[in-house]
């Protein structure tokens, strides 16, 4: 057989980063897989298991890997101007954002294309970002350029990250930070654990309710582990968390956007504010500006898209997509795709052309010679459960 | 009853000249929970190599080989309506495709259960 038995023992290239709870994953029998330069566990019993077990209870994810970035305002200069800073580099209203509270965001390029996409908080003195592990750098270095003297760009690489999703999140979340019940979706909090500065979203990337905890890489296994001993808390690795993103219709960096895609193809148009758009009080402004703005205006010629493909095969990433039942017009391709645990069938997305993009649309996919029949469906597959 | 492995994690199970064709159980345990499993058309001639079914887990698909040449005769309909035998029961229920073995000297190519265990433990 071929596919996947060499992915956990690669042994070349440099050698794998560690998250601050490696030993951890160890001790709990994960199997540790390389991703974007780190081990990072891609399962513990199975990802069908912990598929469901974080929709049915409460799964801790380990997402140590991510970038967190903390903006600062130097001497003279106000948090404000930090955001309207950080404004010449995403297409988001960061100025009006209110203080303790996130949103969505992404880094573009000169041509429109992704170049990462990231949650940016306003804190109390400038803004967190968390950014994709494998950009992290860059963007680090990208935001420093944006700098100027208005603020200084600190990497907090170092820190955990913890995410604990799933519909007892706030029930265990609550026994150890009793305030995470006032808070609403993508609200932020800073609080003190045990004497450690600790930082609180509600958020994630589950479409499950949920929190994101950062917090400092010597004090992350004492958390996990309190939060491990409730029993509706399971640990969950990298499998499950791509196969529940991909039910919540959420993008993932590097497959279904990145630097070829613009958001406006991507169907993150809800993400750019109308302050940011052509006619905006801040219009424009960041790299690829005209692109997006002339997009926002008249279209795109493909767009992002759910797929139901009608069989049981998953069609996964690369897969080519085609308007008729021969294959003779080619009209896209999948992006990302797996096999659904929640709704016991394979889901995709993927990117087709602009016509072919309205829900109940049968398109066909190119699977191992033949074409097999694929709904065009509304995303998210699986209704999302935030807490607004 | 005589058992064999290919390098590439099938087992042969060659009863007259009919062979049944699986993965491993290490490789079961490292595809991860099968979803879903499909096999060529029976009739179809295949040489060594040569791809006789898919086999997808939820992380990814992965072809499995004919481990000789010879005529596919049947895949597992159970498999149909539940693949993940492939991962409970691999050298068993979870069988994936039989063939009918047109040259059985190639046998003797394949990995005894011994050189497989040495490689793959």
């Amino acid at each position: 057989m071929s596919g996947t038995l060499q992915s956990g023992s690669e042994t070349s290239g440099p050698p794998l980063l560690k998250t601050p709870l490696h030993d951890l994953h160890v001790s709990l029998g994960a199997r540790m897989v390389p991703f974007a330069g780190y081990a990072m566990p891609v399962q513990y019993t199975g990802v069908l298991e912990e598929h469901r077990h974080t929709r049915a209870k409460a799964g801790l994810f380990d997402v140590s890997h991510m970038g967190q970035i903390r903006l600062r305002p130097r001497a003279g200069h106000t948090p404000q101007e930090v955001a309207l800073a950080f404004e010449s580099l995403v297409p988001i209203n960061v100025a009006d954002l209110a203080e303790q509270r996130q949103r969505y965001a992404f880094l573009t390029d000169e041509a429109g294309g992704i170049l990462d996409d990231l949650m940016v908080a306003r804190t109390g003195d400038g803004l967190l970002i968390v950014a994709n592990a494998g950009c992290k750098e860059a963007d680090a270095e990208r935001i420093e350029q944006a700098a100027g003297d208005v603020f200084e760009v600190e990497r907090q690489f170092d820190r955990a990250l913890l995410a604990l999703q799933g519909s007892a999140a706030e029930t265990v979340l609550a026994e150890l930070f009793p305030s995470v019940t006032d808070m609403k979706f993508m609200d932020f909090r800073e609080v003190t654990w045990k004497g450690a500065p600790v930082t609180i979203s509600r958020s994630g990337y589950t479409g499950e309710d949920g929190f994101e905890i950062g917090l400092p890489a010597e004090r992350a296994e004492e958390l996990a582990r309190q939060l491990l001993a409730h029993p509706e808390v399971a640990p969950i690795g990298l499998g499950a968390r791509d196969s529940l993103r991909l039910e919540a219709g959420l993008c993932l960096y590097g497959h279904d956007i990145e630097p070829t895609t613009s958001p406006v193809e991507a169907g993150l148009q809800w993400a750019i504010q109308k302050t940011r758009r052509p006619g905006g009080a801040r219009a424009g402004g960041y790299p690829g500006a005209e692109v997006i703005g002339r997009q926002l205006v008249e279209g795109v010629a493909r767009q992002r898209v759910g797929l139901r493909p009608q069989g049981r095969a998953p069609v996964r990433e690369g897969v080519e997509l085609f308007a008729d039942e021969q294959g003779k017009r080619k009209i896209g391709c999948v992006t990302s795709g797996t096999f659904a645990p929640s709704l016991n069938a394979p889901v995709a997305m993927g990117y087709v052309e602009t016509g072919c993009e309205a829900p109940g649309t049968r398109i066909y996919a190119g699977l191992r010679g033949r074409y097999v029949p694929v709904e065009i469906c509304a995303l998210p597959f699986v209704p999302t459960r935030f807490k607004r | 009853m005589s058992i064999r492995y290919t390098e590439t994690h099938e087992w042969v199970r060659l009863e007259g000249d009919v062979a049944t064709v699986g993965i491993t159980p290490h490789a079961a345990e490292e595809l991860g929970e099968v979803v879903f499993a499909e096999g060529k058309d029976e009739g179809l001639e295949v040489v060594t190599g040569d791809v006789v079914a898919v086999v997808e887990s939820v992380k990814a698909a992965s072809d499995i080989y004919a481990p000789l040449n010879g005529i596919l005769t049947a895949f597992n309909e159970k498999l149909t309506q539940d693949p993940a035998l492939v991962n409970s029961d691999p050298e068993g229920e979870g069988w994936i495709v039989q063939m009918k073995v047109t040259e059985p000297q190639q046998w003797e190519a394949l990995l005894t259960p011994e050189q497989y265990k040495a490689r793959h433990g």
